[in-house]
């Protein structure tokens, strides 16, 4: 029997716009990109032209700081543009598909040494994170232990892998293991029974961030100031299982494309990087409003624009809200409105009942302020760390303090709840990044 | 409201940067705000936010305040009444009485306090901070009826600008400043803070044979042993009713141990109180007085009262419900909490008894552990990060 955990700190949000079992396929994408940006830690260059021919699995781009981490192309085709923003910073590396099935060969990995080196030269390695500092991994740092997260709790979310891959999971793992002296530990959700043989299997209960890997490193086995682990999706882990298994790179996804503003929400078997206008077509509602649409969750995705945006790594989920920017709500301080919802209870949000679901709007709903209600962070926040203490370290750029109160154990996406709850609505993902880049740039 | 929302939007430019009222930015963003919530969506991080907002947590403490408030006005009707002896008197009048007398009051700390807050604003160049809204009508409230309103405008003007403002504003200060007005006024001008003649409104009329315009505190304080029987201002003994319901001289919103429990179960409900402070703070009273009254002596008067009368007498209870709960003073740990709520009450009622100088201690015992609750919130964080450190010690052995 594996261990349980129970999370007693957390929220579910109730959103609306869950996405329904349907599974449709989305796989004749016409275009990809790669966004170099939601690769954080190194600095990426450009390894082709535009016009250029690229097998599945070829270099697009490659880390300045260490070549032989890359990022490879989704599929085969041919470079459409390489998009450069302010100061020439590379936006994204796109791809249009060719129709073939050109694709780079692996050989089946034998041994520690060859296992990296095929996740160096598949752009598998990217995927991966590293804490501290929730960043892709220094090649040469070896990990404590490495954790994967077989199930996201995030608002809206899908399921992330199904039982046809578990044999796939579990070469995976068994491939991770050998990168570790430590243990390789997969999270699960409890009742799922999907149970690892390889890999130390923990169960886990309770709201999100049950599901979040930093949640679940905190539970299990945290960080000290001088370790790296890395982190990942089961999915991540299950490309690397068919990697080493069979020598095909494999960069299909399922996306749950969830929100109140979906027609139909429900799941989308699909490619890494796909465009939104192919992965959207006839998806969203047409209405008055204008409609958000975010890669990811609504607690840590990004914004884009469904007609010239692309699913962005590492979310498996597309979710549209109402943008809200109209609603000229008149004193909405002292709104009566049940269907306001809060979990400080100030508004009547009983008389909408409490599980059903809500329709939120992008709206931040107040003024930005100095820190001032208590205890806020720590009801959504189970890990061993004082949230707010940690906060005003980073505001005040305080290294020593920054170390003592655990900031080597945190990523920004384990302040999205407390951000959510925030009376007065502070940028602590943001606050969390840039003080996680300061950390680095300062100690290493 | 469409309408007026246009119109709004019509003169905004005017008070925007280069606009001919720049200078009065930091006030139409306030008024505009109050209006209309912001419209801004958000640009990094979460997409979607809780519905609760710093308007709304002041509002709900502002409501929660409210039994108190209006009680207390139809009170001082009351007590002026009986002791002129006419209070034969329907409701509305004992009710109006009050509620005139204590209006200059609130409208002097309102315009004196949000008037440095609005100015304050404007050279920062930052948005208006609603902090002000709930200390505005604290004030008054912990104030005797007959403060006079020029006493009261220095006193906000002192404890918003160098208890508050200095340090930043809303959220960096350090000290309650409802407290601070309230300390600043006993200290600076006592006699009109205590004493029998400041807690009951006579008016020009005279005041009936047998009155007396001592609190029950006072009239033990001023006591030379314990065989005190409390009175109210007829000199009629007071019963456990009067004392819970409040039907006596004191600061006129503190006196209703009722209506201040209708407002901590507001502002429990709705988690802008901390359930920690208040249970930790009445039970440390409770103990402290239990102390007290086991051990009363002559040289103490006020420690011949029962542990409940303690409790249910004076600022005690209003000061744990209101004034410990101040998110931004008090501790923000959880342990920090219960040893800054329990420490509270005990020192209210040590003040409260063992300093016959001071007849109430509610408020100073609040400013004292105000300044307390970093030191505690400092050792509870540190006991976390020594954790943190021997459990990297424990895997380097």
């Amino acid at each position: 029997m594996s261990k349980v955990i129970k999370i007693k700190k957390g929220l579910n949000i109730p959103l609306e716009g869950a996405a329904s079992d349907e599974m449709t396929d989305a796989l004749s994408i016409k275009k990809v990109a790669i966004v170099p940006d939601d690769f954080p830690g190194y600095t990426w260059k450009v390894a082709v032209k535009p016009g250029e021919k690229v097998s599945k699995g070829s270099t697009l781009l490659y880390a300045k700081e260490d070549p032989r981490v890359c990022l490879t192309s989704p599929l085969s085709g041919e470079i459409e543009e390489v998009n450069r923003g302010e100061r020439r910073k590379i936006m994204y590396v796109s791809v249009i598909s060719d129709g073939e099935s050109r694709k780079e060969n692996y050989d089946k990995p034998v041994g520690a040494e060859s296992v990296k080196e095929a996740l160096l030269k598949s752009g598998l390695f990217g995927m991966l994170r590293q804490r501290p500092f929730d960043i892709v991994p220094f090649v040469d740092i070896v990990p404590r232990d490495i954790f994967v997260t077989a199930f996201d709790t995030a608002p809206l979310a899908g399921q992330m892998i199904g039982q046809e891959e578990y044999p796939m999971l579990e070469a995976g793992l068994e491939a991770l293991s050998l990168l570790t002296p430590g243990k390789v530990y997969l999270s699960v959700k409890k009742g799922s029974g999907l149970e690892s043989r390889i890999a130390e299997t923990v169960e886990f209960e309770g709201p999100h961030p049950a599901g979040n890997v930093g949640t679940q490193i905190a539970a299990i086995a945290p960080v000290n100031k001088g370790e790296t682990v890395w982190t990942l999706d089961a999915e991540t882990a299950v490309r690397i299982g068919r990697l080493v298994n069979t020598g095909e790179l494999d960069f299909q996804t399922r996306v749950a494309l969830t929100g109140g503003e979906m027609k139909n929400p429900h799941i989308v078997k699909t490619i890494i990087g796909a465009s939104l206008e192919d992965l959207l077509k006839g998806e969203l509602k047409t209405g008055e409003g204008k409609i958000r649409v975010i890669s990811g969750n609504v607690l840590t995705g990004v914004m884009v624009n469904a007609q010239d945006g692309y699913l962005r790594y590492p979310y498996r989920q597309i979710t549209a809200i109402p943008e809200g920017d109209d609603a000229d709500e008149f004193m909405g301080w002292a709104s009566l409105n049940p269907a306001k919802y809060s979990v400080k209870k100030t508004f009547p949000t009983f008389l909408h009942g409490l599980t059903k679901p809500f329709k939120f709007d992008a709206r931040v709903k107040g003024g930005h302020r100095a820190m001032i209600l208590s205890g806020e962070y720590d009801k959504v926040f189970p890990m061993d760390i004082y949230p707010e203490y940690l906060i005003k370290a980073i505001m005040a750029k305080d290294i020593e303090r920054m170390e003592q109160l655990g900031i080597y154990e945190v990523a920004p996406e384990d302040f999205a709840l407390p951000e959510f709850v925030d009376t007065s609505k502070i940028e602590l993902q943001k606050l969390v990044r840039e003080g996680l880049d300061y950390l680095r740039h300062e100690t290493l | 409201m469409k309408g007026l929302k246009r119109n709004i939007d019509k003169i905004k430019p005017h008070f925007e940067k280069g606009g001919k009222l720049e200078k009065l930015h930091s006030v139409f963003d306030g008024f505009y705000t109050f209006l209309f919530t912001p419209n801004e969506t958000s640009r990094s991080g979460v997409h979607i936010h809780d519905s609760n907002d710093s308007k709304r947590t002041m509002i709900t403490v502002v409501l929660a305040l409210m039994p108190c408030c209006l009680f207390g006005m139809w009170n001082i009707g009351l007590q002026h009444y009986l002791a002129i002896g006419d209070a034969d008197r329907n409701f509305f009048s004992l009710f109006f009485y009050g509620f005139f007398a204590v209006l200059p009051q609130i409208l002097t700390a309102y315009i004196v306090g949000l008037g440095i807050e609005f100015i304050v604003a404007q050279m920062r160049g930052h948005e208006i901070q609603e902090g002000f809204l709930v200390s505005g009508i604290l004030i008054p409230m912990i104030c005797p009826v007959d403060t006079p309103c020029w006493m009261l405008a220095v006193a906000v003007a002192f404890a918003v600008i160098f208890a508050k403002e200095v340090f930043g504003g809303t959220g960096y200060n350090f000290l309650n400043v409802a407290l601070v007005t309230r300390a600043f006024l006993f200290f600076s001008y006592p006699s009109k803070m205590s004493g029998d003649h400041v807690f009951v409104q006579l008016g020009s009329q005279q005041a009936v044979d047998s009155f007396s315009g001592a609190t029950p505190l006072g009239q033990l304080a001023s006591s030379s042993d314990g065989a005190v029987t409390l009175t109210n201002v007829l000199g009629d003994p007071l019963t456990a009713t009067d004392i819970f319901f409040g039907f006596y001289p004191g600061s006129w919103g503190e006196t209703s141990t009722f209506c201040i429990l209708i407002g901590a179960a507001i502002l429990l409900l709705t988690g802008m109180a901390n359930w920690r402070i208040i249970l930790s703070g009445v039970l440390g009273g409770f103990f402290m007085a239990l102390i007290a009254h086991n051990w009363a002596s002559p040289l103490y008067p006020v420690s011949y009262l029962t542990p409940f009368e303690q409790l249910g007498l004076g600022g005690f209870m209003f000061a744990i419900v209101f004034m410990a709960t101040d998110p931004v003073t008090a501790c923000r740990t959880n342990i920090g909490k219960y040893i800054y709520g329990a420490l509270i009450g005990i020192v209210a009622i040590l003040i409260r008894v063992y300093n016959t100088g001071y007849p109430e201690g509610a408020m100073l015992s609040v400013l004292l552990m105000n300044c307390f609750a970093p030191l505690i919130d400092y050792c509870v964080v540190n006991s976390n990060i020594r954790r943190r450190m021997r459990r990297i010690t424990v895997k380097n052995s």
